[in-house]
């Protein structure tokens, strides 16, 4: 059986009381504080007193207390990446960004892609800043010849499979991969992406690539792999969870295969919400990332599919990269672009419509947004869809109530900040949002019980 | 279509220029060109033909005129940019342009520093970035850049404080061979105007068709840009495989009908198209593309004697040219090669010299012999 207990070094902090906020999470809304001993949460309610001397008081006046949020998309880098990130500086930036738990990507070096190197990973993000899950690779190294072991992946727990960084091109694998994992329980998640058609494409192919001579990735090349695998999810019947959409094509085959009732769920990128390729006007590689931004009508496709339920989650895609390599020519600068710290006050603004950077208010369709809507994208549904929910028996996307597990964050929505590449916590300082004003920030999170971020400072 | 290459799509946020950030910024992109040929810093760059609007381009053009006349003397040389020093960087090599520019910087009294990939640190594993701040570092006034990849010369631009000129990046531009281009048929317009007339200042009412690889060109892109700026009207000639995949915000026409336009033109400007083309399937063979889309004696034959033919060189005679077409007498293949000199000094001149229009009598002088040290 999975190995479900709560991280070790865990239930030996002081008892925290979250005082003054409002608890928003599936339940809904309330003026509550919170109080947590060891790695659970003891008590919830309106003015709540300190057991003792020695429990530390997180202040949440004005704040929001929610369930910590889940990353169904971090690449952690470690083992092999560890000059653009590591476990721990990736959980760190997690946990200023609020989340508790991320999923590890498999495309490190080597390949997460069999049972020792999954115990490996899991084993550092045992004390790490959030809890750790990991995603495995469908084929041995990435390479898309063979399967990975994946019955004895899945018997340490790992729920999510996915070559992610290329999509599986061979469709009779993939038809293969789906047919064995129907029987283990778990969820493939495909990186849609035709390499055929998107080969040497640097960017979206469109209206800016023609103009700055970039070579494009067509969206045909995300929706051609997006309809094939449909038609297998359609064959198998095995739940596919489609990683990083980015076309207005691609939500509309979600949207009908949904209504269909095929077993699928997808997510999207904040960066993929809100910047275009007209971003990569001045060729500034922060903005080069795979899938490729695309167009404002994309834009509006990808922000009405995650309104109308199309699209079940926000996942960042966090890819760190070193300096060195991302000063390079547009066409040898490697795809990616950290999230980790900036996703949910991003996303806050944005669909609040309020100014970030020297950019208009941005329109959300409908206006606004609900807060609890988007932490519902952002923590719990994300947590059932990798099974780090409590229903799963997991420890993740709440409700907040007494005798769940502690982690939780608190979010201040008014708070106003710049973001300065130089003072975040992730290795790498490949943000695209560098120099925009956000509002809203994560104050405090709480991992197991261990108040990991404070007032705005990681604590370890 | 009249909205320039600048604004693709309907709502564009471009980041705004000289912030190595990339922080987007709303702005229509007619500022933003305008902020990028002279930054914050008042440095002058010429990394697309955009930073020099019509009155820019004319401005070249009358400082090309005022060089041809030095480049007539016995010691072809000028002190204008004494005292400057101008860096070529050839990440991609290219004899002839590379030749163009240190003709131009030497004409100009200028020192010229020459670096190369094939002689450079690049090789042992240094960035792009950090070759760029080890040149500025030296002290350089211009740097001229040509790159493989698209967008290295905007790159650079935020790496130096000297002022950056494009050689020709990737497939994204080539704004001098813009400029030589467009000069040259201003010329050719110059030289057939009847004594008593007043010769055309730009080319308004010209008709011009940029046959071939427009996808993959950075000659075109600068060439549309230049020649519609200056009031031609622009037509390009290809298969759909290689235009642009989005002509969204070009000024210009499509056809893949060549000899349905060929009797309107007033100048053929023919690509050079390469042979890896058709093993990427983006043509049958070079022979089917010498058929439909290739300047063959039998086009050539129905052109107008007035129609001139040009090409950025180097030709691939019986590809994109019939053999004998080259030799036409409208042909200005030749004397697109001598103006480049000239334009590139002028470029020099009007980034690193004192700007604005030139002084009268400013070239009255040879080198030792004073004039305007600008």
């Amino acid at each position: 059986m999975p190995d479900r207990s709560s991280p070790e070094g865990s239930g030996h902090g002081p008892e925290l009381l979250v005082r003054g906020g409002t608890v928003v999470d599936e339940q809904g809304e309330r003026r509550s504080d919170v109080l947590i001993r060891g790695a659970e949460i003891t008590a919830v309610g309106p003015d709540l007193q300190p057991s003792g001397p020695d429990t530390v008081v997180l202040e949440a006046g004005g704040c929001v207390v929610a369930p910590g949020l889940v990353d169904l998309h971090t690449h952690l880098r470690e083992p092999g990446g560890e000059i653009a990130e590591t476990v721990q500086t990736g959980t760190r930036a997690a946990a200023l960004g609020g989340y508790t738990a991320v999923v590890a990507m498999p495309n490190t070096e080597p390949a997460i892609d069999n049972p020792s190197i999954v115990r490996d990973v899991l084993a550092l993000g045992r004390s790490a800043l959030a809890e750790v899950a990991v995603a495995a690779a469908i084929t041995v190294g990435r390479a898309g010849k063979t399967l990975s072991p994946m019955g004895e992946i899945a018997a340490l727990g790992v729920h999510l499979f996915t070559d992610d960084g290329r999509g599986v091109q061979d469709a009779a694998l993939m038809r293969r991969a789906l047919e064995y994992a129907s029987d283990l329980g778990i969820v493939l998640a495909q990186h849609c992406e035709d390499a055929a058609l998107s080969a040497g494409g640097h960017m979206h192919e469109g209206a800016w690539s023609s103009r700055l001579g970039l070579p494009g990735q067509p969206a045909v090349a995300e929706e051609a792999m997006v309809a094939r695998d449909l038609a297998l999810v359609r064959e198998t019947g095995t739940p596919m969870h489609f990683l990083h959409l980015s076309t207005a094509g691609s939500v509309e085959l979600i949207r009908k295969a949904k209504a269909d009732g095929l077993p699928v769920t997808a997510e999207v990128t904040p960066h993929h919400l809100v910047l275009t390729d007209a971003s990569v006007a001045d060729y500034d590689t922060a903005f080069k990332v795979n899938p490729p931004l695309r167009t404002d009508v994309d834009v509006q496709a990808l922000r009405q599919g995650l309104v109308d339920g199309t699209i079940d989650a926000v996942a960042t895609d966090h890819a760190p990269h070193a300096t060195v390599d991302k000063e390079e020519p547009f066409d040898s600068a490697p795809f990616g672009m950290t999230g980790l710290e900036t996703s949910l006050a991003l996303l806050h603004t944005v669909c609040n419509g309020l100014p970030f950077g020297e950019c208009p208010p941005s329109k959300w369709p409908g206006g606004t947004w609900p807060l609890v809507e988007l932490l519902a994208a952002l923590s719990w549904r994300p947590a059932r869809i990798a099974r780090l929910d409590r229903a799963a028996g997991g420890r993740q996307g709440g409700p907040i109530e007494v005798g769940a597990p502690a982690n939780l964050m608190v979010f201040d929505p008014a708070a106003t900040w710049i973001v300065d590449a130089r003072t975040m916590a992730s290795r790498s300082r490949n943000t695209p949002f560098a120099g925009m004003q956000l509002t809203g920030r994560v104050r405090h999170t709480v991992h197991e019980g261990e108040a990991v971020v404070v007032d705005q400072h990681a604590q370890r | 279509m009249t909205t320039t290459l600048e604004t693709p799509g309907a709502s564009t946020t471009l980041p705004s220029a000289g912030q190595p950030g990339g922080t987007p910024a709303a702005g229509a992109a007619a500022g933003a060109a305008a902020a990028r040929s002279a930054g914050a810093s008042g440095v002058r760059h010429l990394v697309s033909i955009t930073d020099l609007d019509r009155d820019g381009m004319l401005g070249i053009f009358h400082l090309a005129d005022a060089f041809k006349e030095v480049a007539e003397r016995p010691i072809p040389r000028v002190p204008a940019l004494r005292g400057k020093t101008v860096a070529t960087l050839f990440f991609e090599a290219s004899t002839r342009t590379r030749l163009s520019f240190e003709a131009a910087a030497k004409r100009l009294s200028a020192d010229v520093m020459s670096f190369s990939a094939s002689s450079s640190s690049l090789e042992k594993g240094e960035s792009l970035r950090d070759t760029v701040e080890t040149i500025d570092a030296m002290g350089v006034d211009a740097m001229i850049v040509r790159h493989k990849s698209s967008g290295v010369p905007s790159q650079v631009r935020a790496w130096t404080k000297a002022s950056v000129v494009n050689g020709g990046d990737g497939q994204h531009e080539h704004p001098t061979q813009a400029l030589l281009d467009c000069y040259t048929i201003r010329e050719a317009l110059l030289d057939r105007t009847p004594a008593g007339e007043t010769p055309p200042e730009d080319l308004r009412g010209m008709r011009i068709a940029i046959v071939g690889d427009v996808r993959h060109s950075r000659v075109a892109r600068s060439d549309v840009l230049a020649m519609t700026a200056l009031g031609a009207e622009v037509v390009l000639v290809g298969p759909r495989t290689l235009l642009p995949p989005s002509l969204d915000g070009w000024p210009v026409k499509a056809t893949p009908d060549f000899d349905g336009v060929l009797d309107s033109l007033d100048v053929v400007y023919l690509l050079r198209i390469q042979r890896e083309r058709a093993q990427a399937a983006l043509l049958p063979s070079m022979e089917e593309y010498h058929e439909r889309f290739g300047l063959t004696r039998e086009r050539a034959a129905r052109l107008d004697e007035r129609v001139l033919v040009m090409h950025p060189g180097p030709m691939n005679r019986g590809v994109e040219i019939a053999p004998e077409a080259a030799d036409l007498p409208s042909s200005l293949i030749t004397r697109q090669v001598k103006n480049g000199v000239l334009i590139r000094m002028a470029v020099l001149f009007h980034l690193l010299g004192a700007g604005g229009p030139l002084p009268a009598g400013a070239f009255g002088g040879t080198e030792s012999g004073g004039g305007a040290d600008a």
